[in-house]
């Protein structure tokens, strides 16, 4: 962590510390805005967020860990925050880039304002950067390493001490992010429309969840979909452990780092398949595809977005997805699987291998945020309908 | 499935005539869906009443049908040309009611029509509000709590399911009569009884009341394959109560969290598949609670509608080409997003901007109504502007409007008294500006305002920071951070100038020295995710612009090349006086520029129409039509390309306007001089003179003071008008002192603006004129004159006209041609003119002059099958008129072709349809025919009178015209109408011979004339009248026939016109004519023009174009 305490030091000597912080890109561009939040020195891998709502699920989303977030959404806040929309117990985002910010205070869920938020979250944050600019370079260049600098420091001054240190790529995450003990999940979303799913009969009952840094949307709807059992399993969790709880079926959670820097993982996962249905999500799906035999890359930019069609091809239909992954897993070309491709780049966004009951999307049926499309999935999975129609 | 092939010919139904509530965003969905449509070989064969369409352009359609949009002319285009299948979602209401009514009558199925767009169903489910609530219901989707009752108890025993406040609606009362809101238990009681007893059957609903929710609209697209996206969700600033059109509205919705966004987007997937929604675009309201999570479909529409154009233009998503594409068997995971050209169009567009959406009101020209909103629509226009953060996009969307206050400044005639919270508290079309002004005086802050308004304070508190902004301007010393502040608020340099007490130049200037500029953005559907192919632009300023660093902007001008291109501007948001024929006159002129191998960039900031859509021109920029923002445009073109000059002729006076204002620029067409000298009073006069021309004697009166003297002086009749005027605004014709005395208290109440004031001679009973010619600097080319039905004195723009002249002798036309040369001619006329004459017995007047494309080109342009705009702008950019005439043949049209309006009046209760010198008309409609009788009649038909055969027609007129009426109503008894008169009017009809029966004025007595009209007694109404005594008396009349439907005229010409046509309509046989076929155009080219059309111009037009940039 770059986390450096020269703002407290600072205080200390009784300098006033700037009101504007700034963002310095590798090569030396440089994006101003009012500062808001932590005061640090944050140096993350970059990346920007299409949607029009949800900051409050992305900033909490385990997976952006080591992430600085821009949204190109421009007036960001506007809700407030509230616990409940929290995908995880903290804030994961180092950094926090926004075009502008308007807190009314009148939300009826309202609890605490974004401001607020970010201070004791310890987010790193600009208002006014020129967000519009930042992501035209980051489509042309790539998702790229930057120093997000709130502390007061001037751009001169950090210029010259900063090297860029971290890369994405290589990068092992799921250890920060993972839960360190087991626990069990009970609750169910909040109803959005009514009703619920009616769930059918399965013999599906225990389920285990690895936790890469789960999104408790993911937990909730597990339990929508009729589980009775769900366990959260940390990341380190032995073969043994993990039978030990007799699952039904298994989820590979999201996570964040690169999926290629986990063959350990890989390496557990490749003994389950066969033994239960086992579903992975995002990066869960990458590390499957891995035990699957398939490689992972690094796409250019990444997928984060609330609007990416996903071609179904056992449906012959397309819907929306709700995206965020930096990193992809090649194609199977298996005839034996159905594959769900990403209409705008043709990559990989899913498989469902009937035969030995393992499924792995590369988007987000849980959304949060984003559409509802997919939601059905985690139905399908313990129905076992998902093995039907492929 | 792609593509169908099994479908050839395709038949397509506009919406008519530009109303309040159906504009000109049918004619942007319509051009639209065409050009997609004939890219992908289909024939296309259009049918739409409205001339000023761009739509109707001959080249838009296989066949186009400028004919009146009712069942039995559309069963005769039917016949005539046979279509494979009709698309009728494009068309808006009116053309989903005309499909309805040909499937009733057997039309689509006698001539194997298939209905492709919507399912019949479809359209039945979303229409009829008790089976939509029953879809509802079954889909487990929330709608309004509600509860029939039929008794004091039984009201009683259903209260505890609801809670206050409620609304009470009787059951079968006429406006609601007896019901209201109720906010405690005390009041209900006493107002259940009330309302029980209203109800003839003694029923009555309990409804919840969501006055005061949020509304939202969610634009969508669903398919065959149940492939679901929403385009946009929109979000009124204004709670439910106000009808969306006329409320201020943002794109996307601000204030709902993802899991609010998301139900309501499930909602929506849900309702789409209920309904059956396969085939395009359609649209679905909410409102909800802002205190909880509840929420409630309010309606949905099948079709594309006001709001889906809106989103097309704030996302860059063209919903109407992909709607008829997927009618036609496409797909949404088939086609390509044209924006970024690779991805799928199959997606949700994100945006990095947000939108704003203001209406536009003309409530001044109806002040005998409340200026209060409601759930009936009032607004004739919109503006829509695009800002970087919510403030500036609001902000720019005010300077968009064109008003009198660059801002949320309180209008200058505003009454210091009406500034209290009870009067934000109803919705009052202006209370955003009053809302301002409590806020800039301290009489309330943001919480009150919202208690008072319901109001979300997401939007207050916004407004709430725009005022202090405000006063920090006007009381700090301007710097480089105020000033960068007061930009990216979307303040203009024309209200900080204001505030800090200097001048416009000098805050630009401070701009320049301060490095403070916008920044260029574009449209392109995905936030920035993918490349955009498309150009279609809009600034917006930085709180902390990019610095450059090593890196590098990426090249803003993607779509440019080195050409040389023309900046046309645009007319604005539509008000009456100025709508959707500058629309076609721009878009038409791009198309030429772009002919010419020259590149056009349009500039305009109205939402609803083709010169917006984003592949009309080479360039578009969103932006507010003034001088700031025009020449921040001009100097972003200008990096990339030489600019031949600025456009200000079709754009109406807006751009007429601005081309005083950017001296700086080449102005195409007549010169800036030359347009002061038609513009400006005093320099007009001097030129007639000049020319010995004839014009109204008339005084100029500088102030109230001098009025009386001047008046006194000049005698009756008068015309009393300001100097600048746009349609009519504050024009009377005065015929007695008495009259001018009851004016004269509002005539001192009006703006300073007003002054001078010009009082004329009126000249009665002369024949108007409308004269347009084209010139090139030196030929001048007459396109053609037009004669109004209505005498001198019924605004130009509401009165009928015909083409060519019906009543003038050759030799008086001969007299006209020459007047209008010769003014064109010293005016070293460029581009267009427009002339308007009156014509006595003896003598030819002239009323004024425009020196800019008419509101009466485009139907001119249909007329005479001459595209004349494409000539003029030709003869703009250096193409000798001589040169262009050889290749078109200038011989009259063989048909007579009418031009009709109609009015909003219906919209605006307590408003006399009486005409004036004021235009009160928004929209047009053309009708062509082989005699004036059959045009004439046709026009009445595509104007929405409901014509009969036969019955009673009632007929009062004021004295003057007593003896003109005879000969009309021996027409209407050779008809066999009865003929039905006020006492006075039938005596004098009896002496004359003609048998006639009467009946009471309203103040006579019962029964009267109203009962009569409201019983349908009456089939047609012959009204006129003058003196403000017996105006009043016979108010009740017109309106109540207005209100029964029944074809009226208050004109003595206009129902000679109508009534000698009848005969016509009664004989049958009305005919259709296909515009193609009675000019002869080629498809895709003009008449009889040898040259191939859309090539890069020939040597001696690249010639003539380096030649322009020494012209002034």
């Amino acid at each position: 962590m770059a986390r450096l305490k020269s703002s407290v030091r600072k205080q200390r000597e009784g300098k006033a510390l700037s009101d504007e912080g700034f963002l310095l890109c590798a090569d030396g561009s440089v994006f101003r805005g009012r500062v808001m939040g932590a005061r640090a020195r944050v140096e993350a891998e970059l990346v920007f967020h299409t949607g029009h709502t949800g900051y409050q699920e992305m900033l909490t989303d385990p997976s952006y860990c080591k992430q600085i977030l821009c949204f190109t959404a421009p007036q960001i806040g506007n809700q407030g925050v509230h616990p409940d929309d929290w995908e995880s117990s903290r804030a994961w985002a180092e950094g926090l880039l926004i075009r502008d910010l308007c807190d009314a205070q009148f939300h009826w869920r309202y609890h605490e304002s974004l401001e607020s938020f970010c201070k004791t979250q310890n987010i790193a944050a600009l208002v006014g950067a020129d967000t519009r600019r930042l992501v035209n370079k980051l489509r042309i260049e790539g998702a790229q390493t930057a120093l997000l600098c709130t502390d007061g420091s001037s751009v001169e001054q950090v210029r010259k001490s900063w090297k860029s240190q971290m890369q994405m790529q290589g990068l092992s995450l799921v250890k920060e992010v993972s839960t360190k003990k087991s626990y069990r999940w009970t609750m169910g979303s909040f109803p959005l429309l009514d009703p619920h799913w009616k769930t059918g009969a399965s013999n599906l009952k225990r389920c285990v969840v690895l936790d890469f840094g789960v999104k408790r949307q993911i937990l909730r709807y597990l339990i929508d979909a009729g589980f009775e059992e769900l366990w959260v399993l940390p990341c380190s969790s032995s073969y043994e452990e993990v039978l030990a709880l007799r699952p039904d079926a298994m989820v590979l959670s999201n996570g964040p780092g690169d999926p290629s820097a986990e063959p350990d993982l890989v390496e557990l996962i490749e003994s389950f398949i066969g033994l239960f249905p086992v579903l992975g999500i995002c990066f869960g799906h990458q590390l499957l595809a891995q035990a699957l035999g398939q490689k992972t890359y690094k796409l250019k930019y990444g997928h984060r977005a609330a609007n990416h069609p996903v071609w179904d091809t056992r449906r012959q239909r397309a819907a929306m997805s709700s995206q965020n992954h930096g990193f992809a897993a090649e194609a199977f070309g298996d005839p034996k699987m159905a594959e769900l491709i990403h209409l705008n780049d043709q990559s990989l966004a899913g498989f469902v291998d009937a035969d030995r009951q393992v499924a792995g999307f590369q988007f987000h049926p849980e959304a949060s945020p984003g559409p509802l499309d997919w939601r059905d999935i985690f139905y399908e999975f313990r129905e076992g309908s998902l093995w039907k129609n492929s | 499935m792609p593509r169908r092939n099994d479908l050839k010919k395709i038949l397509v139904i506009g919406s008519g005539p530009i109303q309040i509530g159906q504009a000109c965003e049918f004619d942007y969905s319509g051009s639209q869906a065409l050009r997609a449509l004939q890219k992908e070989g289909f024939e296309v064969v259009l049918v739409n009443s409205n001339p000023a369409t761009i739509m109707t352009d001959p080249q838009m359609s296989s066949r186009t049908y400028i004919e009146a949009l009712v069942p039995e002319t559309l069963e005769k285009v039917i016949a005539k040309e046979r279509p494979d299948a009709l698309l009728p979602t494009l068309g808006g209401q009116v053309a989903l009611n005309l499909a309805l009514d040909l499937d009733r009558m057997g039309v689509l199925q006698t001539y194997g029509v298939q209905l492709i767009g919507v399912r019949l169903e479809s359209i039945s489910l979303a229409e009829d509000r008790e089976r939509f609530r029953d879809l509802l219901i079954r889909n487990d989707l929330p709608c309004l709590k509600s509860r029939l009752v039929r008794s004091e108890q039984e009201a009683l025993q259903a209260l505890s399911e609801f809670a206050f406040p409620l609304i009470l609606r009787p059951n079968y009362t006429l406006g609601g009569a007896g019901g209201g809101i109720v906010y405690n238990q005390q009041d209900f009681v006493r107002q259940m009884q009330e309302a029980l007893k209203a109800s003839p059957t003694s029923e009555v609903l309990i409804e919840e009341s969501i006055i005061g929710w949020k509304e939202l609209e969610y634009e969508v697209m669903a398919d065959s394959k149940n492939q679901f996206v929403v385009i946009c969700s929109i979000e009124n600033l204004d709670p439910m109560g106000v009808h969306t059109g006329d409320s201020m509205t943002v794109a996307p919705a601000q204030t709902l969290t993802d899991k609010e966004h998301q139900r309501l987007r499930e909602a929506s997937k849900k309702i789409c598949l209920a309904v059956g929604i396969e085939t395009g675009g359609c649209n679905i309201q909410f409102a909800l609670d802002p205190l909880s999570d509840r929420f409630v479909v309010v309606e949905m529409n099948p079709r594309v509608s006001r709001s889906s154009a809106l989103a097309s233009k704030a996302t860059g998503y063209p919903i109407a080409k992909i709607s008829a594409l997927l009618a036609v068997g496409y797909h949404l995971d088939e086609l390509k997003n044209d924006i970024t050209g690779i991805t799928s169009a199959c997606f949700e567009p994100a945006l990095d901007y947000v939108v704003l959406k203001i209406p536009r009101f003309n409530f001044e020209k109806f002040s005998q109504t409340q200026p209060v909103l409601g759930t009936q629509m009032k607004s004739v226009g919109e503006a829509m502007a695009l800002g970087r953060t919510f403030r500036e996009a609001w902000m720019r969307a005010f300077h968009s409007l064109e008003t009198d206050q660059p801002g949320l400044e309180l209008p200058s005639d505003w009454q210091a008294s009406e500034l209290s919270l009870e009067n934000v508290r109803s919705p009052r079309y202006d209370r955003w500006y009053l809302m301002a002004e409590l806020l800039r005086s301290k009489k309330a802050g943001v919480q009150q305002l919202q208690e008072a308004t319901g109001i979300d304070p997401w939007f207050l508190k916004h407004l709430d920071e725009l005022i202090s902004l405000e006063g920090e301007l006007k009381t700090h010393a301007l710097s480089p951070v105020l000033l960068r502040k007061a930009k990216t608020a979307g303040l203009s340099d024309e209200q900080i100038a204001g505030w800090c007490k200097k001048t416009e130049l000098q805050i630009f200037r401070l701009r320049k020295q301060w490095k403070i500029d916008s920044e260029l953005n574009q449209v392109d559907t995905c936030a920035g995710e993918f490349e955009a192919q498309t150009p279609y632009y809009y600034f917006s300023y930085e709180d902390f612009p990019m610095e450059s660093g090593r890196a590098q902007k990426p090249a803003p001008l993607k779509a440019s090349t080195k050409k040389d291109f023309v900046v046309v501007l645009g007319s604005g948001p539509n008000r009456i006086g100025q709508g959707i024929e500058f629309d076609y006159c721009c878009v038409k002129a791009v198309q030429s520029i772009r002919k010419m191998g020259l590149e056009a960039v349009m500039i305009n900031c109205n939402p609803e129409t083709v010169s917006t859509d984003y592949d009309i021109s080479n360039r578009l920029y969103f932006e507010p039509l003034t001088a700031e923002f025009v020449r921040r445009v001009i100097a972003e073109e200008k990096k990339s390309g030489r600019c031949i000059g600025i456009l200000c002729q079709t754009g109406g006076q807006t751009a007429l306007k601005l081309s005083q204002e950017l001296k700086e620029e080449t102005l195409l067409g007549t010169s800036r001089d030359q347009i002061d000298r038609a513009e400006d009073r005093d320099r007009f006069y001097r030129m007639l003179q000049k020319l010995k021309i004839k014009r109204p004697p008339s005084i100029t009166v500088k102030s109230i003071k001098s009025l009386r003297a001047a008046v006194k002086k000049m005698g009756f009749p008068i015309l009393l008008r300001p100097s600048y005027v746009l349609g009519g605004r504050a024009m009377h014709i005065l015929r007695s002192p008495l009259e001018f005395e009851a004016l004269f208290d509002s005539i001192r109440r009006l703006k300073k603006s007003y002054w001078p004031m010009i009082v004329d001679r009126f000249l009665e009973d002369a024949i108007e004129v409308d004269v347009d010619c084209v010139g090139d600097g030196k030929r001048v080319q007459i396109a053609s004159i037009m004669e109004h039905i209505e005498e001198a004195g019924i605004h130009s723009g509401d009165s009928s006209c015909v083409i060519p002249p019906q009543s003038l002798a050759s030799s008086v036309l001969k007299k006209i041609e020459n007047l209008s040369i010769s003014v064109a001619k010293e005016l070293k006329l460029s581009g267009f003119l427009n002339l308007q004459l009156a014509i006595t017995d003896s003598e030819i007047f002239v009323l004024e002059v425009n020196p800019r494309a008419s509101r009466t080109i485009p139907f001119v342009c249909k007329a005479t099958g001459i595209d004349w705009i494409e000539l003029a702008i030709r003869a703009m950019l250096g193409e000798r008129i001589d040169h262009q005439l050889k290749s078109i043949d200038l011989k009259p049209p063989s048909l007579v072709s009418v031009k009709q309006v109609v009015f909003p009046f219906l919209k605006f209760p307590g408003v006399d349809v009486l005409l004036g010198p004021e235009m009160k008309s928004t929209g047009e409609v053309m009708a062509v025919g082989s005699s004036f009788e059959e045009a004439f009649v046709k026009g009445l038909l595509s104007s929405n009178h409901r014509l009969s055969k036969d019955g009673s027609a009632f007929v009062s007129v004021k004295d003057s015209d007593k003896p003109k009426v005879v000969k009309l109503c021996r027409e209407l008894k050779r008809l066999g109408y009865r003929i039905v008169c006020t006492h006075g009017t039938a005596r004098y009809l009896q002496s004359k011979g003609i048998v006639c029966s009467g009946i009471n004025k309203v103040k006579e007595g019962r029964p009267h004339i109203v009962d009569a009209i409201i019983n349908r007694e009456i089939q047609l109404l012959v009204n006129t009248t003058d003196g403000i005594e017996a105006i009043s008396d016979s108010f009740s009349i017109r309106r109540s026939a207005l209100q029964a439907g029944i074809p009226y005229f208050t004109n003595l010409m206009a129902a000679q016109a109508a009534i000698f046509s009848l005969q016509r309509w009664i004989q049958g046989g009305l005919e259709v004519h296909c515009l193609q076929d009675f000019h002869r155009i080629r498809p895709n080219g003009q008449r009889m023009r040898s040259r191939s059309t859309g090539s890069p111009p020939a040597l001696s037009e690249r010639k003539a174009l380096q030649k322009l940039p020494r012209r002034r």
